[in-house]
């Protein structure tokens, strides 16, 4: 079985990022860049199928700048077989990156795709849900646990309620939740057979897909720093503020 | 306690100092390129940080020696290792023929400097194993390889190095141990070594120990001694792993630092004698030694900058953090974070411009050795190892005395709470001191400085690296980096000046020159590591106007080079003087009167 493995390149999760100063988005030049921590999730569910004999071929995909492709030999070095770079220096909105990934999957037919459930730059958490609803998929998304089958995978999501286990029928797109798995540290070797294994390139043109995009982004502001609170004197004083000034109660 | 691998940094050092895209294209490396390397900096970085560092504070607890001659290794530091092994970190620069990636020194530098930051302790027993299977690769025969490397450079197994005994310390002509053939090719193995690092541990299934020792008939004296493969189980034929031998840890030492690093007593033959196999040749085993001595001395200098940057890196997150009286000359009696104090500003300037002059020394050093063996133009080769030989004492020396220096600026840095062991920037003070003993104290790097490095060859290199660093002045002269240049220029002619003086008195009156012998060897640590960062400046002027460049990295590293040329470079007038004028009073007092 083949299973198709999206990664996303975002700014290192320890970076503390500044928003720009003309407030057209967030400053990230030369800042360190990885792998979104949800995608590198999903790359070692995607290893662990394999080494489990459960998956046959790991195809990893990213989207976006050159530099992508660092993002995705690392994923090669986890442990995926090869790599596909759709190269633009567009800004791409997850419904543009869902429409790539509805046409490499139409030509790379895998039986199961897997997610980060968000990217930790912009947070939207729908790429994975586009994406299967344009394919006409299963989608089970927030997974903390996958079990796959020959021709279903039940999947055990996060809900606010405490944990689903949903079983869909193949094929389907899962994304990633936290607890799903622990990624593990590259093997040196791996790092240095990453280099020798395929990464092919590709251009949204080359597959049809308009990534122009559909939402303007207004400003970009750094939230408002908290302001020093006041101490009261007794639980009284607190509960008249609480009605009167803050309006709480 | 966390550490942030400063992998910019280093890939500077790597990159634009020590040309490692020229290393790549080296006879045998092909295999290796910048972004192969920045690829193992990154991930290697991500195991330093992950799970290196983490363990750090509790390995401060100490390995436990047990009744029956074993030995726990500090809580944690068996699992960190089986991940080590697991994720194949052993093989960097171990040979390709034996498993290992034999990637060159340089890069293999640069992620020890991470596991030394992240882990000075635990950092010693690949460093100890990398020498051992160094020793063996060079030296010891076909069968020989075959049975301990591949499991070694896997990290299965580890190595030691058992040189030192209680009267053969920096006198190894004092070694007492004995062999004797036993008939059939092997040997028994007889003696006492003490400070033998990771000697005992329960982290790998077998240790491989390395062990100096007399045959019967070996004359005395350095000449004596040959090199013998001692396991601590022996290995059958199958490769399996047969009777324990007869070797033991008798006792750990207590020591200052390193705590997570079990030092061993080790006694060979209590039971009538260790079966060892002879490496190589007999009575050549103190030459054998050496040939990997300039990696190991490498490794250990790179130890100490490594820890002055963890300590580093410690002192500014408390620098930040500790709100602690008004900023000098303001009106606004609120206190600020003391980073804003002048002096403790003054104190991380020190502190990271130290760490970063003997970074890029470190690398030029090691870039070197892979010229120094890899080179296909022999007289390239040939400088390139004359090089080597010059800057491994600077770079074992230099870097370890100020790792003391620095570290202790780390702690003065954090006021009273430095002093208490909670705050942890303790640890690296303590851990720090070793650096500057083992592998050579600073004197004996001192004397072989003036010696065979300096006097033996006519002072050719010495005055070659000078020159170089001249011709940098000149550089910076013309791209206005008019004070670094003047400074760097007056440092060199006082170094000049020095060697002229050990050139002069080496001969006919050696204890004047060995009395300025270590002032001699910091001083050029300081004007080559002015040569590196006047380098670094050339280059980040030049750098930081290309588009997209990275311009807090450049303003950093700038205002760094200004420090170090205002700082540090002067230093160097006063130490030459010392060794210059100096040397009367070091040996003037009558001996009684001390």
């Amino acid at each position: 079985m083949k299973v198709l493995v999206a990664v996303k390149r975002v700014v290192d999760y320890n970076v503390k990022v500044r928003a720009k100063a003309d407030g057209t988005g967030v400053d990230i030049a030369n800042a360190k860049m990885s792998m979104n921590p949800f995608d590198e999730i999903a790359v070692e569910e995607a290893v662990r199928l394999k080494e489990a004999g459960k998956a046959s071929e790991i195809v990893v995909v990213s989207m976006g700048v050159k530099q992508c492709e660092e993002t995705l030999r690392t994923a090669l070095a986890m442990g995926a077989d090869r790599a596909i770079l759709v190269e633009t220096e567009a800004e791409l909105q997850p419904l543009a990156v869902a429409k790539l990934l509805k046409e490499i999957a139409a030509k790379e037919a895998p039986q199961l795709m897997i997610l980060g459930k968000q990217a930790i730059d912009d947070d939207a958490n729908q790429t994975g849900q586009m994406a299967a609803a344009l394919l006409g998929w299963s989608q089970g998304t927030f997974a903390s646990k996958v079990d796959l089958a020959a021709e279903t995978v039940n999947v055990t999501r996060e809900i606010d309620g405490g944990l689903e286990t949903v079983k869909l029928a193949l094929p389907a797109v899962v994304t990633t939740d936290l607890r799903l798995n622990e990624p593990r540290y590259v093997k040196l070797p791996n790092i240095m057979a990453a280099k020798k294994k395929p990464l092919d390139k590709t251009t949204p043109a080359d597959l049809g897909v308009d990534v122009t995009p559909r939402l303007t982004t207004l400003k970009v502001a750094e939230p408002a720093k908290r302001s020093a609170g006041i101490k009261v004197a007794n639980a009284a004083e607190l509960v008249a503020k609480l009605k009167t000034e803050a309006k709480v109660l | 306690m966390i550490y942030n691998a400063p992998v910019k940094e280093i890939r500077f050092a790597l990159n634009e100092l020590a040309e490692l895209p020229a290393i790549c294209s080296l006879p045998g490396y092909e295999d290796c390129s910048v972004d192969l390397v920045d690829a193992i900096l990154e991930e290697a970085a991500k195991f330093a940080e992950g799970v290196l560092a983490p363990i750090n504070k509790q390995g401060d607890q100490g390995a436990k020696w047990h009744s029956d001659f074993s030995v726990s290794s500090a809580p944690g530091f068996k699992d960190a290792w089986l991940q080590y092994v697991e994720a194949g970190w052993p093989g960097l620069r171990a040979p390709a023929d034996f498993g290992g990636q034999g990637m060159p020194a340089l890069v293999a530098l640069a992620a020890e400097e991470m596991w030394c930051s992240a882990n000075l302790s635990f950092s010693l027993a690949p460093l100890l194993t990398l020498g051992a299977v160094e020793a063996i690769n060079h030296h010891a025969s076909e069968e020989l390889k075959a049975v301990y490397l591949p499991k070694m450079s896997s990290g299965e197994w580890t190595g030691t190095m058992n040189l030192t005994e209680p009267q053969a310390g920096s006198d190894l002509a004092q070694v007492r141990s004995k062999a004797v053939p036993v008939g059939d090719g092997s040997y028994k193995v007889s003696g006492q070594k003490i400070f033998i690092t990771w000697g005992e541990h329960d982290m790998a299934d077998n240790i491989v120990h390395l062990v100096l020792a007399r045959l019967p008939d070996a004359p005395a004296g350095v000449k004596g001694i040959s090199l013998f493969i001692v396991p601590k189980f022996l290995v059958n034929e199958d490769g399996s792993l047969g009777a324990r031998n007869d070797v033991r840890c008798v006792s750990l030492e207590h020591k200052l630092g390193i705590h997570g690093s079990p030092t061993a007593v080790m006694s060979f033959g209590d039971e009538g004698g260790a079966i060892g196999y002879l490496v190589g040749e007999a009575n050549k085993g103190l030459a054998y030694m050496f040939t990997m001595m300039n990696h190991a001395r490498l490794g250990v200098g790179v130890e100490g900058m490594a820890v002055s940057e963890r300590a580093y890196q410690k002192a500014v997150e408390y620098a930040r953090d500790r709100v602690q009286s008004r900023a000098v000359g303001s009106p606004d009696a609120s206190g600020v974070a003391i980073i804003q104090h002048p002096d403790v500003r003054r104190m991380l300037m020190t502190i990271r411009a130290g760490v970063e002059a003997q970074r890029a020394l470190a690398c030029v050093a090691a870039a070197a050795l892979d010229r120094a063996s890899r080179h296909p133009v022999a007289s390239e080769a040939a400088s390139n190892q004359a090089l080597v030989n010059f800057l491994i004492p600077i770079v074992k020396g230099w870097n370890t005395e100020e790792a003391n220096i620095l570290t202790s600026l780390a702690v003065q840095v954090h006021g009273g709470m430095g002093f208490i062991e909670e705050t942890g920037v303790a640890q690296y003070y303590r851990d720090a001191r070793i650096t500057a003993i083992y592998e050579g104290t600073t004197g004996i790097h001192g004397l072989d400085l003036i010696g065979r490095k300096t006097f033996s060859e006519g002072g050719a290199t010495a005055r070659a690296l000078l020159e170089e660093a001249k011709l940098t002045a000149g550089k910076l002269a013309a791209a206005g980096f008019a004070s670094f240049a003047a400074n760097l220029e007056a440092a060199v002619a006082d170094a000049g000046r020095c060697v002229d003086f050990i050139l002069e008195t080496f001969k006919e009156q050696p204890q004047l020159a060995a009395a300025g012998s270590v002032p001699f060897l910091k001083l050029m640590g300081i004007v080559l590591g002015g040569w590196q960062m006047g380098r670094a400046a050339l280059i980040a002027k030049e750098k930081q106007g290309e588009d997209g460049a990275d311009t807090d990295f450049y303003t950093a590293k700038l205002a760094t080079c200004r420090f170090y040329g205002e700082h540090y470079l002067p230093q160097v007038s006063g130490l030459a003087t010392a060794v210059v004028d100096g040397a009367g009073s070091v040996l003037e007092m009558p001996e009684h009167l001390f």
